[in-house]
């Protein structure tokens, strides 16, 4: 049996103070002053105003990042002096899609690298758009045992990456004909993609890079970004080339595992070019995520591509279309597309575009992806705060560019422990104990259109789309 | 939401006995532990007043009232808000003014949103329904229960009962097996939760409530302590994949015994008590060591077909022969067929544990995203076991996200025959749902702990005074439910779902102006 893949985690403290969901106001007017030892603050159970510091350069008080919500300094103050609010710079954190709670999640995965755990029952809305609108199952009574994360039986999250052929030939010798196809196994179903925004340093590269050698997967590379620092770390870089620079970039293209070229008409060309460089190197092609990638997609496949990557936009949408659909959608029609041609299993499909949390992860391999890519998610880990400032040529809050390599390494690395551990306990929950058999298992899920048709569908006939998540 | 003068805190608090009032009734106020209450709105108070009192006399609900000769500092909690604000308006030195407070957004969130919480509060203290100002049916979490409306008919049309008599009890044996048949007074019981997870005057507290009103709690997996002998009767012990206290002798006290194969909050992934929580106390009750972290596997690793989990069944029916069997699992896209099974396992309750509920403390991936909500889990059960034609000989409970009477009537309505709460009564005993039930010492208001310091504020008398009203008022909103339905027994209810209507769905659209709750 292989070595058992364990990512691991260190607490890796943020630098500058996380924004806490909530403000405490003391309302002086109204303290009695207590003698010290009678105020209640001093019974805060999380010592919250024991550990209180002010940062000066962001203007955070440590307070609102301490306090966890108990709320018995607010009620049993003597004088009801204390209060709080949300905290108004929690509010603005993020958008829509990359909420303030997934941001906070995410920076406590990439700090303790610990799945994200609470009491009391579930917080959020009954369903929502896209991956929100699916469960994955799990087995209840009659399964092989799995423990989880705490097990001692071994869950195997390996993908591999590359083009596999469907059968073998023989020659009249009883020799095998086929050429064994170069192959490369991740042992995690998630590589770095390009990362869509950021003043994205060589600190940054170098710590992506760090991470993901720690990780054994890749990092996706724009060669106009690369640097010679990066060498080291070759074996984990997949270069996005453009074929006109192919000459130039011909030394990194022999030395990669895997490069990626974006789609053309002429690809197969592209990749044949590549081919002639280097043959053992495996061309992913990065494809945008639109209403015909079907099609494209399927097109690709008789052709003989190894890998396919879509791309969905920052949300996890089509990039363009009159009706944009979910990512979670697009990869089940792609990998329909593919199973009824029968050539499913010779192509790999990394998804990507709106992969946010480990839950998506596991969700977009259930819909037919053999792995993801992630960006934001990435940012987020190095404190970003997804508040666009970068775009507009505004300073970064958090000087993301200056972090030092060694402390983004652990961080990221952290993050994708937790979101390694969190696959693993939605893999053991539904009795499965090898991601590739994740792949396309829709039976391993449930769709919200499917529940409610046939659940309250039956009882109270037509659903109103329009009231839909309101 | 009355506090009897700010000096009378809840741990002071003492019900002198369980017995009921002269009128027969059994609440008894059992006011906040805590001095400062949460309140939905501001009332301000400028320094033109003159002290006339204008404002303590046209208040309906107590907010303003004297401090010796000033005004003491306005009763916020009290206060129903802009729909009256009649001291507002009437102050003569326009001295009063009225804001939203900002605090009350810091409370709740959209499945217990924070006025569910604040009327659960208020349903513990008074033991009533609470005033229309606040929404205590309803969550804002936009589907399942809190897109359900009940489809009441018009006043006049007659089917309006006013006679009285409406049963709200249940049967927990419908096999006629030759086992006892319990019946419970109303259609709930307490959900597992163990010595561990919850402090012992929690447990207690569960248990006198349970008691008072012939139902169940559950002592869920870590054991069963010494202390609740007095209500054996009312306590299903559970037995889980851990076997934690699990004895012949904590098997033979009990009525009703539960198999715990899933939780709603973690389906598939087993228990876990974090070491800081497994004190001298807790270790001792479940036969481990002080410290360490404590995990119940998942699954049952003698359990791996329909034939052994009847072979369990027939174990515990051999230990104990006047036990009930509850199978209490989560809810795969197959829980109609785990249904079928355990009722050829020979069980009398099959207990469905939804996604959205929980009590302890789970990964947030699984609360979120394993298995499916309870309201489609219940109709789906429902329906195939009157398929399979057993319907009548299982009892049918439900439980994960029932947070409300409405909640527990629309489950009946949708084929539950009962209901199973676990942080509806944690609410009640004034759990704010900060989630940090499992870091460090526990629980800080002193309720999923069992750190000798914190579980110290929760006094077993209160405990039990609060759960008991809580209980009552939901008592009352069946019974109006029941009489606005003309029905006798919410036993009647039970799979009525023309009796709701869905406000996504079409034709429903028409009706959502009748529609209630």
């Amino acid at each position: 049996m292989p070595k058992k893949y364990h990512i691991k985690v260190r607490l890796t403290r943020p630098r500058f103070s996380p924004i806490g969901k909530f403000s405490i106001i003391e309302q002086d007017k109204f303290c009695l002053h207590c003698p010290v030892d009678k105020c209640i603050k001093k019974d805060c159970v999380y010592d919250v105003y024991k550990k209180r510091t002010f940062d000066t350069y962001s203007m955070l008080d440590t307070i609102d990042s301490l306090c966890k919500n108990c709320f018995r300094c607010i009620q049993e103050c003597k004088n009801n002096a204390i209060t709080k609010t949300i905290n108004p710079n929690f509010r603005l954190l993020g958008n829509s899609y990359y909420t303030p709670d997934l941001i906070a999640s995410t920076w406590f995965q990439a700090e303790t690298g610990k799945i994200p755990v609470s009491g009391a029952g579930y917080r959020g809305p009954f369903t929502g758009s896209g991956f929100d609108s699916m469960w994955t199952d799990m087995s209840e009574i009659v399964r092989p045992t799995r423990d989880g994360i705490h097990g001692r039986e071994y869950i195997s999250t390996s993908i591999d990456l590359g083009r596999k052929p469907s059968h073998l030939q023989f020659d009249q010798g009883g020799d095998i004909r086929t050429r064994y196809p170069e192959i490369v196994e991740l042992p995690i179903p998630v590589i770095f993609d390009i990362l869509p925004f950021g003043y994205v340093s060589k600190n940054i590269y170098l710590a992506m890079a760090k991470a993901a050698r720690i990780l054994n997967t890749f990092m996706i590379i724009d060669i106009e970004e690369y640097d010679s620092l990066l060498e080291p770390y070759v074996d984990h870089l997949i270069p996005l080339i453009s074929i006109e620079r192919l000459s130039e970039s011909g030394d990194l293209v022999k030395k990669a595992r895997i490069v990626e070229l974006p789609f053309t008409d002429r690809i197969i060309e592209d990749i044949q070019k590549v081919k002639e460089v280097s043959k053992k190197t495996i061309v992913s092609i990065r494809v945008s995520l639109t209403e015909d990638t079907e099609e494209v997609v399927s097109k690709l496949v008789s052709d003989g591509a190894e890998i396919i990557h879509p791309c969905a936009d920052e949300t996890g949408h089509d990039i363009k279309g009159v009706k944009p659909r979910s990512i979670k959608d697009a990869i089940r029609q792609i990998h329909l597309r593919l199973v009824s041609e029968r050539c499913r299993d010779e192509v790999t499909i990394i998804a990507s575009g709106g992969i946010a949390d480990a839950s998506h992860v596991a969700k977009a391999i259930i819909c037919g992806a053999d792995g993801v890519g992630i960006d934001i998610p990435l940012l987020v880990a190095l404190e970003c705060r997804v508040c666009g400032n970068c775009k507009n040529d505004i300073p970064c809050p958090v000087r993301i560019d200056e972090i030092r390599p060694e402390w983004g390494e652990r961080r990221l690395v952290n993050l994708l422990g937790a979101w390694h551990s969190q696959l693993i306990e939605v893999l053991g929950a539904m009795g499965m104990r090898e991601i590739r058999r994740l792949r396309g298992e829709v039976g391993r899920a449930m769709f919200y259109e499917d529940l409610e048709r046939e659940t309250f569908g039956e009882i109270f006939g037509k659903r109103d789309e329009s009231r839909r998540n309101k | 939401m009355n506090q009897e003068g700010t000096s009378k805190t809840g741990r002071n608090f003492r019900c002198e006995d369980l017995m009921r009032n002269k009128d027969g009734s059994v609440v008894k106020r059992a006011p906040s532990r805590f001095r400062n209450a949460i309140a939905k709105y501001i009332v301000r108070r400028t320094q033109g007043c003159s002290v006339c009192g204008t404002c303590i006399r046209v208040c309906p609900f107590g907010v303003h009232e004297y401090a010796g000769k000033k005004l003491a500092r306005p009763r916020e909690h009290l206060c129903i808000g802009p729909s009256c604000a009649r001291c507002i308006k009437e102050c003569p030195n326009g001295a009063l003014s009225l804001v939203s407070n900002p605090l009350y957004e810091t409370l709740g969130d959209c499945r217990w949103t924070n006025d569910l919480i604040t009327s659960t509060w208020f349903e513990a203290e008074t033991g009533e329904v609470p005033p229309n100002h606040m929404e205590y049916r309803v969550g804002d979490s936009g589907g399942g229960f809190d897109r359900l409306r009940f489809r009441f008919p018009k006043e006049e049309s007659g089917k309006y009962r006013t006679d009285g008599e409406v049963s709200t009890s249940i049967q927990l044996n419908k096999r006629r097996d030759g086992r006892p048949e319990i019946s419970i007074d109303i259609p709930m019981y307490g959900g597992g939760m163990s010595f561990g997870s919850i402090s012992l005057p929690i447990m207690l507290g569960r248990a006198k409530a349970a008691k008072v009103w012939n139902t169940f709690t559950c002592t869920g997996e870590g054991g069963y302590p010494e202390e609740l002998s007095p209500y054996d009767d009312h306590v299903i012990t559970q037995v889980a994949t851990g076997l934690f206290g699990v004895r012949e002798q904590t098997i033979q006290r009990v009525r009703v015994v539960e198999f715990k194969y899933a939780q709603g909050a973690k389906p598939g992934l087993g228990g876990h008590l974090l070491g800081d929580k497994v004190t001298q106390d807790v270790a001792s009750m479940r036969e481990a060591v002080t410290g360490s972290s404590l995990f119940s596997p998942f699954p049952f690793h003698s359990v791996y077909s329909v034939e052994d989990h009847k072979k369990h069944v027939d174990w515990i029916k051999e230990i104990n022969p006047r036990a009930l069997i509850a199978v209490k699992v989560s809810t795969p896209t197959d829980i109609d067929m785990v249904a079928v099974g355990s009722y050829y396992a020979g069980a009398h309750i099959i207990h469905l544990d939804g996604s959205y509920g929980g009590t302890g403390a789970a990964p947030d991936i699984a609360k979120k995203n394993i298995a499916m909500p309870i309201e489609y889990a219940i109709p789906k059960v429902h329906k195939f076991l009157i398929e399979e034609g057993i319907r009548e000989e299982m009892t049918l409970i439900a439980s994960g996200g029932i947070r409300t009477a409405y909640d527990a009537a629309k489950a009946i309505a949708l084929g539950a025959d009962g209901v199973v709460l676990g942080t509806t009564e944690l609410v009640a005993l004034e759990c704010v749902r900060c989630g940090n039930c499992e870091s460090g010492r526990g629980c800080a208001r002193g309720i999923a702990t069992t750190d000798r310091e914190l579980s110290q504020l929760v006094d077993v008398e209160w405990a039990a005074q609060r759960l008991i009203n809580l209980y009552s008022a939901w008592h009352t909103q069946f019974v109006d439910i029941l009489n606005r339905l003309g029905m006798k027994s919410i036993q009647e209810l039970v799979g009525r779902t023309d009796c709701l209507i869905h406000l996504d769905y079409v034709e429903n659209r028409i009706e959502v102006d009748r529609g209630e709750g």
